[in-house]
Formats: C-alpha cells, sequence, structure tokens
C-alpha cells in the first residue's frame, strides 16, 4: 500500500525546524503539518473492515510518541486504540515531516492528526446523516460506529468505503470538547513497551532478514587521517568474511556472521597504517579559542524602556564543554540493495533527508533510495544514526542482494558521534534600589547545533572517498527557534535588554544537534544569574522570578514547583536551588526546585529531592510527559555534574564510558516528583527539551546554597567543586 | 561444536571457541533480548544470568559454558520484575531494559528485600542514558514486594 503523497514544498531546515509553505499564495493555513501535507488520506485511511491506518512522518525515538499519536486518532475519531495501525516515517509512505526534533513531533504532527482526525470523523459523519436520512447533529459516534437517535447504525468501514479522503483538510476542524476527551489526558501504557521487555523484535539492531551479512567500518583514527597501504589478503582469508571493501581511505569489512566481522575489523585496525594530522585544538583553552574565532554577529533583541536607576551591577561568564549524545547502543542500520533499489531502515531522525544524503553519497537517483524508520537505542539528537547508515548503503552497494547489518563499536561511537557543541555566554545585569532589574546584557558565542545531513556531503565517510562531494557551510538556525541563541531571549520582563548571538562558522571539533541545543546554557546562564541578581537584591529566587514574570502560565508553573516542593518552609543554607525556563519561549514551561548536598571532602554532589512543574499545553499522555522530564532531570544532572568529551591535538581520547563517565544508580536523586498543569483546548506544546536547562540551573543555584560557592563551568565536577569549596 | 543451555533448552551451535555468549545468543540462536553496547562490561546492556549469578555476555567466551544454566530475559516468562516495569513504565527507549531485568531478578532471587541502598550499589553496573532511574528503582522495588523465585 502506497501513499499519495504530496510534494508540496515541505523543506527541511534541520534542527527541528520544518518550515512548509505553499505554493499557491491564497491557501489558507492548515494547522500543524497540515500545512505541507493537506490531504486527509495521507494521514488516515479506513479499511472497509473499519480497521484504522494512521501515518506520521515522526519516529519513535524512546519519547513515546507512537502511543501520544494514537492517542490523539483514537480520540478524535472515535475509534479504539486496539482498532488503529500507526505507520511512522518511511519515505514511501508516510507524509515528509522533516526531522523528529526540537520537540516538535506533538506539535507538528501531533496537531496534523488531530485535525485530520476529526474531519474524516465529520466526513464519516456527513455520509452516515445522508445515508440515514437524519441529520448529522443528531449523530453520535462510539467506537468506529456512527448511531442515529432511532438506534440504526452504520460501521466507519461500509461508510468509508464509499467515500473519496483524498481530499484537502479544511483548514479549521471541529473538535471535540476537552471536557468529553476519554483517551488524550488519559495515561495509557506505552504500546512499544511490552516487546522490550520480553527480547521481541524492538530494534533496528534486532533485524534479521533472509541472506543478511553482518558488516563493520574500520573508522579513520581522526579526522582527515589517510589510509596508506594495507594488505587485506589475510584478512579476507579468515573464517566467514565475504568480502573487504576499500575506497580511498574507506574500509569495511563483511562476513557471514557478527562476531566474524568484529574480529576481522580488528584485524584490520591493526594492519591499517594512517597518516594523522593534529588537526583538534587544544583542550585546556578550547573556549577561549572559539571566543576568538571569527564570527557573525546576530542581534536577538534589543528592549528599550524606562527604568529605575542602577544601583548594583553584576558580571559573569558562562561554558559549557563538548557534551556527547552517548547513546547506550552504538548505531546500527540494515541495507538492502536490490533492482537498482536501495532500502535502508535505520534510525535517523529524519528519513527524507538521509535519504537525499544517502542518493548524494551513492550518487544514485533519491527515488531509487527508500528509508524506512526502524527504532534504535535513544539519541538525544544527531548522533551516529545517520552515518551508520552511510556505511550500510556503501557495503550493501559492494554486495548487491544481500541485506548489510552494521552496527558501530563504542569506541567508533564515542570518538565520532558528532558532539553538542562547547559554548560561552556572557552576561551583565544591573538592579535598581527596589532590587529589580533595570538592564541586562546577554551575549553568546556557538558554533552550529545542526549538522544534520541531507547531502552527501555531511556523511562521516565523504572524507574518507576518494571523490568527496562539496561540503556545504554551516548554517545558524534562525530565531525564533534558535541554534546557538535558542533560549537566549529571557522570559523575563526586563525594562532594558540587549542579546546577540555571535555565530561562528569554524568547527575546531565535530558538531551538531543534542537535545536542547543552545538552551541548555543559555537557560543555564539566565537562570544562574537570575539567582546572583536575586543574592545582590537580598531577595528570595522564587519571589525575585515571580515578580520579573509577566506571563501568567510562566507564573502559574513556578508557582507550583515551588509550593510542592515546599519552598517557601526551607531556608537559606539548605542546598536548595531553583531553575525554570520555557523551551525556546515557545513550547513547554518547566521549572524546577530541587534539594542537594555537598560533600567538602570529595567535592561530590548528592542529588535529593526533585520537584518539577511543566505545562505542556494540552495533555495527551501525561505519564509520557512525566517520564520525558524525569529523563530530563537525570539527563542534564549527568551532562551538569560529569561529562566533558576529551581529546588531544590528534585524537578524541573519551572512547568508551571509563572515558566519559555518565551518572549511575547511586548517584541519581533521592526522588522526583512532577507537577502538569492541564491546560485543555490549548495547543500541544513539545516537552522533550523542557527540563534540561532548569535542571543544570537549579543544581548550580542549589550547590551555591549549600556551599557557598558559585560555579559557573558545566559540568560541575567533583574536583572543581572541592577547588571551589577549598577544604 | 559449542554446547550450552540456554532457558532450560539445549543447543550446539557452531561457533568459534572465543565467541562471547553475547553474539551466540543473538547470531546463532536468535535471542533479542540481551543487547550490544559496549563490549567492555561497563554498560549491561548485555547482561544475561549465568547459574543465577548476572555476567556480562559480551566478555563471557561461550566456550566456558557448556554445564552451566544461561537464562535471558526471553525465559522469564514475566516474571515479577517484567510485571513491574511494564506497571510502571521503566523504560524510554528501553534499550537497556532487558539488561536491567536480569540485573534485578538477579538482585531479588538472592535478596528478596534489599534496602535502597543496595538496590543502587547492585544496578550501579548497568547504564541508562535516558534518565530512567527513577522508574526502574522503583519497578526493583515494586518487583521485592511480589517476590521473585528463581
Amino acid at each position: 500500500m502506497n501513499t499519495v503523497l504530496s510534494r508540496r514544498g515541505l523543506l527541511a531546515l534541520g534542527g527541528g525546524l520544518a518550515v512548509a509553505f505553499s505554493l499557491r499564495a491564497e491557501e489558507p493555513a492548515r494547522p500543524g503539518s497540515l500545512k505541507g501535507t493537506p490531504s486527509l488520506d495521507a494521514w488516515i485511511r479506513v479499511a472497509p473492515d473499519g480497521r484504522v491506518t494512521v501515518f506520521t512522518g515522526k519516529a519513535e525515538l524512546g519519547q513515546g510518541i507512537k502511543t501520544a499519536l494514537l492517542q490523539v486518532a483514537a480520540e478524535q475519531l472515535d475509534v479504539p486504540v486496539a482498532h488503529i495501525d500507526l505507520v511512522t516515517a518511511d519515505t514511501m509512505r508516510t507524509p515528509n515531516e522533516g526531522f523528529t526534533a526540537g520537540s516538535h513531533s506533538m506539535q507538528d504532527s501531533g496537531t496534523a492528526i488531530l485535525n485530520a482526525a476529526a474531519q474524516v470523523r465529520g466526513v464519516l459523519v456527513a455520509a452516515a446523516a445522508r445515508d440515514l436520512g437524519v441529520a448529522a447533529e443528531t449523530l453520535t459516534t462510539v467506537d468506529g460506529t456512527v448511531h442515529a437517535a432511532d438506534g440504526r447504525s452504520a460501521g466507519y468501514g461500509p461508510l468509508a468505503a464509499t467515500l473519496n479522503l483524498h481530499i484537502d483538510a479544511e483548514p479549521t476542524s471541529t473538535l471535540k470538547d476537552p471536557s468529553a476527551y476519554r483517551s488524550m489526558g488519559t495515561p495509557m501504557p506505552r504500546v512499544d513497551i511490552p516487546a522490550k521487555l520480553t527480547g521481541g523484535q524492538a530494534y533496528v539492531q534486532d533485524m534479521r532478514l533472509p541472506g543478511m551479512l553482518h558488516a563493520r567500518a574500520i573508522r579513520q583514527p581522526s579526522v582527515g587521517a589517510m589510509l596508506l597501504d594495507i594488505d587485506t589478503g589475510p584478512i579476507e582469508a579468515m573464517p566467514g568474511v565475504v568480502t573487504v571493501v576499500r575506497q580511498g581511505s574507506y574500509l569495511a569489512v563483511v562476513a557471514r556472521k557478527e562476531w566474524q566481522a568484529v574480529k576481522a575489523m580488528r584485524a584490520l585496525e591493526a594492519a591499517a597504517q594512517w597518516r594523522e594530522t593534529a588537526s583538534l585544538p587544544d583542550q585546556a583553552t578550547v573556549l577561549d579559542l572559539l571566543a576568538g574565532l571569527p564570527s557573525r554577529v546576530i542581534p536577538v533583541l534589543d528592549w528599550k524602556g524606562r527604568a529605575g536607576a542602577p544601583m548594583k551591577r553584576l558580571k559573569a561568564r558562562y561554558t559549557r564543554p563538548y557534551l556527547m549524545h552517548g547513546a547506550i547502543g552504538p548505531s546500527c542500520a540494515v541495507a538492502q540493495l536490490t533492482d537498482g533499489t536501495m532500502t535502508v531502515w535505520t534510525h535517523t531522525q529524519g528519513v527524507y533527508p538521509l535519504r537525499s544524503a544517502l542518493a548524494g553519497l551513492l550518487r544514485m537517483p533519491v527515488d531509487r533510495v527508500h528509508c524506512i524508520h526502524v527504532e534504535g537505542s535513544g539519541c538525544y539528537g544527531h548522533n551516529a544514526a545517520d552515518d551508520v547508515a552511510g556505511d550500510a548503503v556503501l557495503i550493501a552497494r559492494a554486495v548487491p542482494g544481500h541485506p548489510i547489518r552494521v552496527q558501530w563499536m563504542r569506541e567508533q561511537e564515542h570518538t565520532n558521534e558528532p558532539y553538542g557543541a562547547a559554548m560561552i555566554a556572557e552576561v551583565e545585569g544591573a538592579i535598581d534600589a527596589a532590587g529589580n532589574i533595570v538592564d541586562w546584557n546577554y551575549g553568546v558565542w556557538s558554533n552550529t547545533h545542526n549538522r544534520r545531513p541531507n547531502v552527501g556531503g555531511l556523511m562521516l565517510q565523504n572524507a574518507a572517498l576518494p571523490d568527496p562531494l562539496p561540503v556545504p557551510p554551516p548554517a545558524p538556525i534562525p530565531m525564533p527557534e534558535g541554534g546557538g541563541e535558542r533560549n537566549s531571549n529571557p522570559i523575563y520582563a526586563f525594562p532594558n535588554a540587549k542579546v546577540v548571538s555571535h555565530f561562528i562558522p569554524e568547527m575546531p571539533v565535530r558538531v551538531s544537534a543534542l537535545r536542547s541545543l543552545g538552551a541548555y546554557l543559555n537557560v543555564f546562564a539566565i537562570e544562574s544569574f537570575m539567582d546572583e541578581l536575586a543574592e545582590a537584591a537580598n531577595a528570595d529566587p522564587v519571589d525575585f522570578r515571580l515578580r520579573h514574570l509577566k506571563d501568567e502560565r510562566a507564573k502559574a508553573v513556578v508557582s507550583l514547583a515551588a509550593d510542592k516542593f515546599g519552598w517557601g518552609a526551607g531556608k537559606r543554607g539548605e542546598g536548595r536551588g531553583f531553575g525554570f525556563a520555557r523551551y525556546k519561549n515557545l513550547g513547554a514551561y518547566c521549572a524546577i526546585a530541587l534539594a542537594l548536598r555537598v560533600e567538602h571532602e570529595t567535592g561530590r554532589i548528592r542529588l535529593g529531592r526533585v520537584v518539577a512543574a511543566v505545562d505542556s499545553g494540552q495533555v495527551v499522555n501525561p505519564d509520557g510527559i512525566r517520564n520525558q522530564i524525569e529523563g530530563a532531570i537525570v539527563q542534564a544532572a549527568s551532562w551538569t555534574m560529569y561529562e566533558t568529551v576529551r581529546f588531544d591535538r590528534q585524537r578524541i581520547l573519551s572512547r568508551d564510558w571509563s572515558g566519559y563517565p555518565i551518572l549511575r544508580f547511586p548517584a541519581a536523586p533521592e526522588s522526583i516528583s512532577v507537577h502538569i498543569v492541564p491546560r485543555p483546548g490549548q495547543p500541544f506544546l513539545g516537552t522533550g527539551e523542557a527540563g534540561q536547562g532548569p535542571m543544570a540551573a537549579a543544581i548550580a543555584n542549589a550547590v551555591r546554597d549549600a556551599a557557598g560557592v558559585r560555579l559557573r563551568d558545566v559540568p560541575l565536577s567533583a574536583v572543581r567543586v572541592k577547588a571551589a569549596v577549598g577544604v | 561444536m559449542i554446547r550450552l543451555t540456554v532457558n532450560g533448552q539445549q543447543h550446539e551451535v557452531d561457533a568459534e571457541a572465543d565467541t562471547p555468549l553475547l553474539y551466540v545468543l543473538r547470531d546463532d540462536l536468535g535471542l533479542n533480548g540481551a543487547k550490544f553496547g559496549c563490549g567492555l562490561g561497563q554498560c549491561g546492556a548485555c547482561t544475561v544470568l549465568v547459574d543465577g549469578q548476572p555476567v556480562f555476555s559480551c566478555l563471557t567466551p561461550v566456550s566456558v559454558l557448556a554445564e552451566r544454566q544461561v537464562r535471558t530475559i526471553e525465559g522469564l516468562g514475566g516474571n515479577a520484575v517484567q510485571r513491574a516495569f511494564e506497571d510502571v513504565q521503566a523504560a524510554q527507549c528501553g534499550y537497556c531494559i532487558a539488561g536491567m531485568v536480569m540485573r534485578a531478578t538477579a538482585l531479588l532471587e538472592h535478596n528478596p528485600h534489599p534496602h535502597e541502598d543496595e538496590i543502587r550499589a547492585y544496578m550501579s553496573g548497568n547504564l541508562c542514558r535516558c534518565g530512567t532511574h527513577m522508574r526502574i528503582l522503583e519497578a526493583v522495588r515494586q518487583a521485592a514486594g511480589q517476590g521473585v523465585k528463581p
């Protein structure tokens, strides 16, 4: 079954930004991704037996999107979830919704399916009204059946069989009254979890296709390394080895069994001679290096207003190092070349952009490449998911007909994934005699946060091939979403404020999108500095925030987190910290209050109680929202307390979990509770990246409260804390 | 040929003697539960039980297992740990979860009522990157309350 896809211009810019535009100027604006793909049957089909198929261009990344989209469709269609099949990102079947990123899935796809489902239900009810000879308003829908007041009924299947759903959606839909919702807003167990708990096939790593062979790539040991001569003869004679693939400095091996491929890969690594250059910067001074590189100045905002005279002025600089996505499962892909078509099973976040990139890498027409999303290990942004698909297709082309499964090794994932960019923020602020902020001056320095491949030149393999494609220059992501400047615009109502982003094109280390992009550092900086100013004003940090907020939903979230934590009953010096942001100032609101202890002897931070409040607009799966916020809290705790990618002038040194330690169970918080502000009928606000920045700031603010030291450089490692405490 | 017993069933597999158990489970026996995570014993995604003890299957040569009982998540048959993980929805991407369930099963079979610190210390060999730690701990506590028998 192939969906007739809309070819209207859906331009995927990446970094979580899918900008849709219409070719016809007079066309009305449709909600969510209906803008780019307006046809109802691109989203929803009803089979003659009443079974419903829902299509989404977004992908399950472990965030629970499948379950939430099923709930949305079930609600607006009035069909049980069990009667719905969901097809996710597939370049031959689903709409092109760009990347599953930027906490956009509910906003884009959820909104499209919400409206498409409501409209399909409307079309079905209208058909039933006609068939039954009654007014549509007198009909009700339950579990896939339209009921008339007189007891007659008509099933969706037979009704749909007479209808054409290949019609464009209307700009507005008649949605159900949120008070009547049965599925949306109610916790639903995730549909993908049972297979993961029983050893079912759940991941691309678990695929076993007939005739499948296992492959491993031999990575360049450092950027730009050239493969000198290598005698592959002895390795080709190893048990199970099918072939060695070599193109320039690109080297890979195919074997019948996986362990044979691993052993052959290790033998090739031992035999390979490389010419390397010292292409990496000095880690000790990399932040200063970045600050000194040429940059493009991007004004973010410039507010001028009347305010009291500044009485006290503070200035501070905050930084973060390169951070790793660090998927627990190294990236994997399966590819097969059959009859001139390359089929790729991949855990990419963007099947359509990846299709273009792979076609470029292979010099094949785009319509001969078919990308199908299959879940992988959680990615948290642009990790090696796309690059391993590059390996799979290059190798599959050399062994036509056979499905080729490639999985990276741990050190390949650690040393070759594109990292989250190191960043610097500088802020200066002033308070007046009443303790109100009257001036705010903020600058942020960063590389790009989006090198997601949509052309072959952006694939890792490109530089190793003998005839590399041109590499497009990095580009900033424009506000209001922003890349390095994401969330650099404060949500607080300051009378005077100036925010400037310094976009640094030159990338001393390979970087791309890591969950929340620049928001992690910007929120860390803003929310740390808010506490610094509150202290200067001798104000309580929560009161200080509230009196600078005008947005009522922001105030509600801040107040809820403070209340549930019991902030008002606490005292200074107890190790309490607070952090708040609205993601991108467009998405979910999240406030976090926490308690921690600082072990003076070791510098270790011990996390206690963590309380979060979140406003994600209309709630679909409340347990999904809680799970995402809990995850953000723990992941951000790990980034903030432990993590730094280490390198020397030639190679990445963080090769495994000993060289890049992350949070383990004993360091997890004592408890986390997440409280949701219900907003029935409001637009969906993406949740997946709302908690990272607030958590980082809450930790730093609590360390200040507990130990009297203000730490402005992430990570707040034990070594740094101990040095600051000075015991 | 190498002999081994997995989930009570005897198998003879044509694998090289140095093959880690993980690859035999996945490649020869078609079992998905044990996952490749690091190949170094640092993350626990490959955790299975050998004679009731959790081991990193990525580091255990299959040749030493002839007389021993290997258990994987496929053989648990919906035990209290699996039920608790389902009940508290203790997964995000879930890649680490089979390893977590196996390690928690080993803990509760030997120590039916572990203290919180014991749970955290025992589970510390297994990494989760999604930050599902609080739910995993809750699932282990819940399963402990229900009892886990070998």
